[in-house]
């Protein structure tokens, strides 16, 4: 029994990490593509967006760790042995961007610093989803090789190959998408939502570019996406519905209600998630040579499994209502006075 | 530099690293939660002034803290798979319980660092209890995990297998209790000298006299009485490492022969191939005494240990030495600046005071690092105290040294732009704060 709540909240600690915390980054990815006036009412704008929120959403991938480890460490620890590199650099960027948005928002001297913070939050808001979307891939692609013979084949391989790469863009793409659906409920003004709006359908094309790519990369490297994701009705369904939805975004972009689009974009990202992940589950990481590691199989010692499931069950009687009343009394603070700053 | 030695190193690095920005985000909430309270109840606004200038110093710290910690999370399985491996379902309750911690202390500091003027005052003051409170929790609980290698509970070790795993008892572990509090009041007493030294710095210059006076009062409170009862906790926990772990007492204390009224080691340099001490001063039957409570009693030095398993003695000899020199300098300060508060009033605004607490800024954070490579170094050869090396856990992957490099320069550069950051927060303290001078001090 407790095994479900641990697979359930692995799942949605991921869900929830790509959902909140991929908005944060793509916050940083729009404002890479945009100049002059536009950046900075954007910059402005996701700074009261998401200044009270941004450690929380970036607790989801320290609860996923966390479950993962304790929960399943063999999955962990072939992992961290053989996706060590993108970890590594994925961490860099966790590093950089944390450090970097704090930085320009506290700093008590307005400078020339201001340009090199802004650059790092910048780069390392692109660069860090990037190498989410390689390890992501990488774990599905099956190029893992607990045999291979040798560093290239090992710890390379593992993750350097075409089809990290596509999924590596277009979760970049993705972020961004979310990221710039999240801002046009912050916009303050009718001509500021126009520009808002032309950045999400900027950022659409993109992400639908990706998705081809993602294709593609699959389809030259013979990784069977097409069969996983069209080959059985969940996974049909869901890219059906979230093709619909995205074509609902699209045409009320201009006067939808802001939260109906959060929502449509929100739901499309799940669908996508529930896609790939569907085909596989339980095998969380596939191996070379058809070997998979399941998440039924790998999961530690009862004791452990009910302890850790009774552990994030009590837990989230805390965090939840903690949580949405932090959403609830931040939304569309950008509207109120401000004075701490 | 293998890439054993640079695992090793970088492990070090990044929990020397990680420990400060944790025990700074552990107790600033408690010292804003002072001042701000007094803001409330006194209305005297330089109190609100210096929990906004310590709110921007802490929310630097914390976000350093946060991402240092993520990395560390990640690096337990990077460096270490093979111990993550087994040890994760065993230890990993403690982790869990801290994620809710975690999450509770980065909702209440969004309400906290952006909450003035928009919530009920009290409300937005009690966020910033939480903030400390959970902030506490999650110290309190990672330092469960590192006991339990020091004092491994919850499984049985048959035939290099894991059995009967019980995550509640081997959190529960013999070394749990003296080592979370000694931890504890650690952080109280570095953080509280760090930053009664930043403000006394600034009385010493003469800027801004009643907020550096207010801010200084707090944080010099917090600190001498952690460092009073910093060296009781350190008794505790000298006693507990004799009966768990001999190896490691004796290789802090230098102490080469099992003999019974053992001597204590003050200073010297452990010569290891030698098996003795040179120009140390000996304290006969002290060490008896301190280990075991008896002046009499035999001290199991490391003679007993099979070669194979003791570990290197230099280092965490000089380590225990500094921490305790620093331990009793810290006490020496907090005992006069009762002294003064108490009778000697004048003292307090003397510049020699002021000088004492300024010079000893880094002594608590120096400790901190000095007791870690006690804990640290002392359990070596074991990553899992008597059951798994470390040798045995490190990750296969060849090139743990360009690794190290990469965090040692990410850190090295981290630690300049905080400090860079810190400077000029306290230098716009004028600008940003400075009020008329109030009545005088309650
Ligand atoms: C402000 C910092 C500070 C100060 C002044 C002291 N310590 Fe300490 N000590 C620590 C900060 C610390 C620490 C960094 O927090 C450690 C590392 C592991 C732990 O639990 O606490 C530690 C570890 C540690 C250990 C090893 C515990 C273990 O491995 O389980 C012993 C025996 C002592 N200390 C003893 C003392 C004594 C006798 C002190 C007398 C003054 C003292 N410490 C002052
Ligand atoms: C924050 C304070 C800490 C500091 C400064 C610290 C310091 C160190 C040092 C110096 C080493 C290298 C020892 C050697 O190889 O000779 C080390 C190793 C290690 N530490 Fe700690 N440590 C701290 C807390 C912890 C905690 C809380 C954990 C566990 C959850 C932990 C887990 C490890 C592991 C897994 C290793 C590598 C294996 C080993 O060398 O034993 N440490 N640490
Ligand atoms: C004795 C050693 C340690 C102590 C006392 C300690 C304590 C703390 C505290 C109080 C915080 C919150 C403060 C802040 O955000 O600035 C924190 C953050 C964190 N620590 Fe540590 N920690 C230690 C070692 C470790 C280790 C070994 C790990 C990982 C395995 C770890 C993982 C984390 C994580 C993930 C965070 C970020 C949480 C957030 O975003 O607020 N810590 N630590």
């Amino acid at each position: 029994m407790m095994a479900y709540v641990v697979i359930a909240y692995l799942c949605l600690a991921i869900l929830a990490y790509l959902l909140l915390g991929g908005a944060d980054f793509g916050a940083g990815i729009v404002e890479l593509f945009t100049r002059g006036k536009d950046r900075r009412l954007l910059r402005q704008t996701m700074y009261h967006a998401i200044g009270p929120i941004w450690e929380a959403n970036h607790m989801w991938l320290i609860i996923a760790v966390v479950i993962l480890f304790v929960g399943f460490p063999r999955i962990y620890s072939v992992m961290s042995t053989y996706l060590h590199i993108p970890l590594l650099l994925m961490l860099m960027g966790i590093i950089a961007r944390g450090t970097a948005f704090v930085f320009r928002n506290y700093d008590a001297v307005h400078d020339q610093m201001q340009v090199l913070y802004g650059r790092v939050f910048r780069y390392s808001s692109l660069l860090t989803p990037f190498f989410l979307g390689v390890i992501a891939a990488s774990l599905i692609a099956g190029y893992i090789d607990p045999q291979a013979p040798d560093f290239w084949a090992a710890y390379m391989g593992s993750w350097l190959h075409g089809f990290g790469l596509a999924v590596g863009a277009f979760t970049v793409a993705l972020c961004a998408y979310l990221a710039s659906v999240y801002t046009i409920g912050e916009a303050n003004s009718a001509a500021d939502r126009r520009r808002f709006v032309r950045e999400t359908r900027r950022a659409t094309v993109a992400a639908v570019l990706c998705g081809a790519l993602v294709f593609g990369a699959a389809q030259l490297e013979g990784i069977p996406l097409a069969n996983w994701v069209f080959g059985n009705a969940v996974g049909l369904s869901a890219i059906a519905a979230a093709t619909a939805s995205l074509v609902a975004l699209w045409v009320l972009l201009p006067d939808g209600s802001a939260a109906v689009l959060r929502v449509l974009a929100g739901f499309q990202a799940t669908m996508i998630l529930l896609a790939v992940g569907y085909a596989h589950f339980p095998a969380f990481v596939v191996l070379r040579h058809g070997a998979a590691l399941s998440l039924v199989r790998e999961l530690a010692p009862a004791k452990t499994t009910a302890a850790l499931g009774w552990a994030l069950l009590v837990g989230s009687l805390f965090i939840l209502p903690a949580l949405f009343y932090l959403y609830y009394s931040f939304q569309r603070a950008s509207t109120r006075p401000e004075s701490a700053h | 530099m293998d890439d054993f030695l640079a695992a090793r190193s970088q492990m070090a690095l990044s929990l020397g690293f990680h420990i400060i920005y944790s025990c700074i985000g552990m107790v600033m909430p408690f010292f804003m939660a002072v001042a701000h309270y007094r803001w409330l109840r006194t209305g005297n606004a330089t109190y609100r002034n210096v929990t906004k200038a310590w709110s921007k110093g802490v929310a630097i710290f914390f976000a350093t803290g946060a991402v240092s910690g993520t990395m560390l999370s990640f690096e337990l399985g990077l460096l270490w798979p093979r111990f993550m491996e087994h040890a994760g379902p065993i230890f990993g309750m403690p982790f869990s319980l801290e994620g809710t911690a975690f999450f509770i202390e980065a909702i209440a500091l969004g309400f906290f660092l952006y909450g003035w003027d928009r919530f009920h005052p009290w409300f937005h003051w009690f966020t910033g209890v939480v903030v400390g409170v959970s902030g506490l929790a999650s110290g309190i609980l990672v330092v469960a995990a590192n006991a339990w290698m020091n004092s491994p509970a919850g499984f049985d070790y048959v035939n290099g297998q894991y059995l009967n795993i019980d995550p509640i008892q081997a959190m529960f572990n013999d070394a749990w209790a003296s080592q979370a509090l000694h931890m504890t009041v650690a952080a109280f007493a570095a953080t509280g000298f760090a930053v009664a030294g930043v403000h006394a710095i600034m009385l010493l210059k003469r800027q801004n006299v009643t907020f550096h006076q207010r801010a200084f009062a707090i944080a010099a409170a917090f600190g001498a009485v952690a460092a009073v009862l910093q060296p009781l906790s350190g008794d505790v926990s000298a006693k507990d490492v004799a009966r768990r772990q001999p190896a490691k007492l004796a290789a802090m204390e230098a102490h080469f022969r099992t003999e019974k009224a053992a001597a204590l080691v003050l200073g010297g340099l452990p010569d290891e191939k030698a098996g003795q001490v040179n120009y140390a001063v000996k304290i006969p039957g002290l060490l008896s005494f301190l280990a075991h409570g008896n002046f009499a009693q035999e001290v199991t030095g490391l003679d007993r240990i099979r070669p194979e398993d003791r570990p290197p003695v230099l280092v965490p000899h000089l380590a225990f030495q500094l921490m305790v020199g620093l331990g009793m300098l810290m006490l020496g300060i907090a005992l006069l600046y009762f002294w003064a508060r108490w009778r000697r009033r004048a003292w307090l605004h003397s510049r020699w005071l002021l000088r004492l607490f300024a010079a000893a800024t880094p002594a608590g954070f120096l400790a901190v690092e000095a007791g870690w490579t006690v804990t640290e170094v002392g359990r070596q050869p074991w990553i899992i105290n008597g059951v798994m090396r470390t040798a045995d856990a490190v990750t296969p992957m060849p090139g743990v040294v360009y690794s190290f490099y990469l965090f040692t320069a990410v850190y090295l550069s981290l630690s300049v732009v905080v400090v860079f950051l810190l400077y000029r927060q306290i230098k716009m303290v004028p600008v940003l704060y400075d009020v008329p001078p109030q009545v005088s001090l309650a």
